[in-house]
């Protein structure tokens, strides 16, 4: 059977040529190739669960960084430079660059040393295991819900754009990644991570270099925003100043605080989705110069997510519009932009790449979700809470087996979203409650002695428990947002910067009265896993140029070079 | 992540697939510049050829991590 046929529907962005179906065809191809290779190096619960711990800095960098790197973040952060202009930029520089900074020297150590499986193990270690259990079980059931909404909206962008049928497109990608991830375990996701960050770059790189030349440079480029939309578009810092100065309706205390100090380092340095690559690495040092390399190319992507936005404002004939009007006018919405740009500048063989580079996207971001779960069930939930005295053997099978239900819950919750589009919103803002107050708990766990295991565990569930009730207080009552976020010009996104602010507070708060209440743990129990109580093992007598320190100053000082320049 | 003697490196794999991507590119727009297609039907910024450098470039690059990482070199 012709399987443009299948998959072909009536309308869409771009249509495919036979060149184009060849290396999608081929990309699934090689996945599963890679998938049924490495099944012989997945028999022992640390080849399965961490890739045998013996990952270069450079692959678990790579993986740390694509992880993150999805189809539908591309998409979307191309539509938010489209409709905020240069503003999204600080999603990848002050929202990404300290954080992933602050992990490779700060937080890094401590997790390597304790030879933890997962950041729920950590907090074991630190606090027992109330406060594991709580935080295993939010973040097992989140990340297969989250699959399954990721799943979903990436199949109707594949129906917008490409006019394939949903359906076919959820049931082809999720038993894809149920097989390569179940077979290879870790090291197969880690593999197709590496992978689809090179396909993205190969990809999507045509497109700025296309639309700059296009333009006449950055200088015109800046000139034509400016004429279609505002001089605002293109800075970063300026017009942050007040609320109503800047199109995102924010503050820079919201981005200075609640996105760079909170969020960001919630996201990058306790989110065990992106956590997990590192604990892969080989030794120490590649386990702190791995988050330092994603920082690196963290800062690239704009190049490929932002710009494209950018040129799509400057560029493109059409008034692209909220995904609310498109739907009514059958225009084109803001998350329209980079497979419109796409479509205008590659032809037959490089659109096929460009897509296939979306699709890579979005199954290396489920096989993320799926390993991560897998990992935290066996070892977090299943193992101490079910059954502790399985064989290591019986523990990689559980591994398999959880990769299957994990991969087949999330279809079961994008066939739910289908029926209620009402559930993505709340899955989306449900995972969004446990990040910031998970990394109070962290933080105050390596760096603060006192912590206890009483302290962590109120701390970690009032913080939590604030964040949702910001949230469900602004949802009955949308004019609560001017409390929550301080101001009446706040938009929506600064709810969330200031939301993530206050709970990660509340953690803070709540684990330092009750730790100073109770009785602290004693010194012997606490080494290894608190600074003061740790030896921090040296990276080794290694050249200046090897140093992780040396490398984190290079990126720190590109990162504010970067800000003074597009300020 | 080489290991050799027991299994291929990730960057060979890396290698195979932006070389095959290359060529089919590289194909497609050798096709394009001998067989224009209607000016309605072309891309922007059509008259740069840009399947073909582009392909080319990454035939040659995937070329070169296929063959720098191959199994074999790393067993020798």
């Amino acid at each position: 059977m012709n399987l443009a046929l299948v998959v072909a529907g009536s309308s869409s962005l771009v249509h495919l040529h036979p060149v184009d179906m060849v290396i999608v065809v081929f990309y699934f191809a090689l996945v599963l190739a890679i998938g049924v290779y490495l099944k012989g190096r997945a028999n022992t619960g640390e080849d399965f669960f961490m890739a045998g711990r013996e990952m270069t800095a450079w692959v678990a960098g790579l993986s740390f960084l694509s992880a993150n790197l999805g189809a539908l973040e591309l998409m979307g952060w191309a539509g938010s430079a489209y409709q905020y202009g240069i503003l999204a930029t600080h999603w990848y520089w002050i929202g990404a660059i300290p954080a992933m900074l602050f992990l490779a020297l700060v937080m890094m150590p401590f997790y390597y040393i304790s030879k933890t499986h997962s950041v729920p193990g950590y907090l074991k270690l630190r606090f027992g295991e109330p406060a594991r259990a709580l935080s295993a079980v939010s973040f097992a059931f989140m990340t297969v819900l989250m699959s399954g909404v990721n799943m979903f909206a990436m199949a109707k962008v594949m129906q917008i754009v490409l006019g394939w049928d949903i359906n076919f497109s959820i049931w082809v990608s999720s038993l894809t990644v149920a097989v390569y991830v179940t077979l290879g375990g870790l090291r197969s996701a880690i593999f197709n991570e590496v992978l689809q960050f090179f396909l993205i770059w190969a990809g999507a790189l045509l497109i700025p270099i296309l639309g700059l030349y296009e333009a006449g440079g950055w200088g015109n480029l800046k000139i034509l925003i400016a004429q279609r939309a505002s001089e605002q578009y293109v800075h970063l810092w300026a017009g942050l100043g007040h609320f109503s100065t800047n199109p995102m309706g924010i503050h820079w205390t919201g981005i200075v605080f609640g996105l760079g100090a909170v969020i960001s380092m919630g996201y990058w340095t306790t989110d065990f989705l992106v956590v997990q690559r590192i604990l892969a690495a080989k030794d120490i040092r590649s386990a702190e110069m791995a988050p330092i390399i994603g920082a690196g190319f963290k800062m690239l992507v704009p190049i490929i997510v932002i710009l494209p936005g950018l040129l799509g404002l400057g560029l493109l004939p059409m008034k692209l519009v909220p995904e609310s009007v498109a739907t009514v006018t059958h225009g084109y919405s803001y998350n329209d932009v980079l497979p419109l740009m796409l479509a205008r500048y590659c032809g037959p063989g490089l659109l096929g790449l460009g897509v296939t580079a979306l699709i890579a996207g979005f199954m290396s971001g489920m096989a993320g979700n799926v390993s991560a779960f897998t990992t935290v069930w066996t070892y977090d939930i299943y193992r101490p809470l079910i059954n502790s005295k399985g064989s290591d053997h019986h523990y990689v099978n559980m591994g398999r087996g959880a990769t299957v239900v994990g991969v087949l819950i999330s279809v079961g919750t994008a066939y739910l979203v289908m029926r209620s589009a009402s559930i993505m919103d709340y899955v989306q803002a449900l995972f969004s409650f446990f990040i910031a107050p998970l990394f109070g708990t962290v933080v105050l766990g390596m760096l603060w002695k006192r912590a206890t295991g009483a302290g962590g565990f109120w701390g970690l569930l009032c913080g939590t428990l604030s964040s949702v009730s910001m949230w469900a207080w602004v949802k009955i009552d949308p004019s609560a947002l001017r409390y929550v976020a301080l101001s009446p010009d706040a938009k929506a996104l600064a709810q969330d910067m200031y939301q993530a602010l206050w709970s990660f507070l509340v953690c803070v708060i709540v684990t330092v009265v009750v730790s100073l209440a109770g009785k602290p743990q004693p010194d012997s129990a606490l080494a290894g896993l608190v600074y003061g109580e740790t030896q921090i093992p040296s990276v080794g007598d290694v050249p200046l140029y090897q140093k992780p320190l040396f490398w984190a100053s290079i990126v720190g000082i590109i990162f504010v070079v970067l800000n003074i320049i597009f300020w | 992540m080489a290991t050799p003697g027991r299994s291929a490196s990730i960057w060979f794999f890396i290698g195979i697939s932006l070389l095959i991507n290359g060529v089919l590119i590289f194909g497609a727009g050798l096709y394009e510049y001998a067989y224009p297609p209607a000016p309605e039907l072309q891309v922007v910024l059509f008259r740069l050829h840009s399947s073909v450098w582009w392909g080319g470039l990454l035939t040659l690059l995937g070329g070169f991590y296929t063959w720098h990482y191959a199994p074999s070199r790393a067993r020798d």
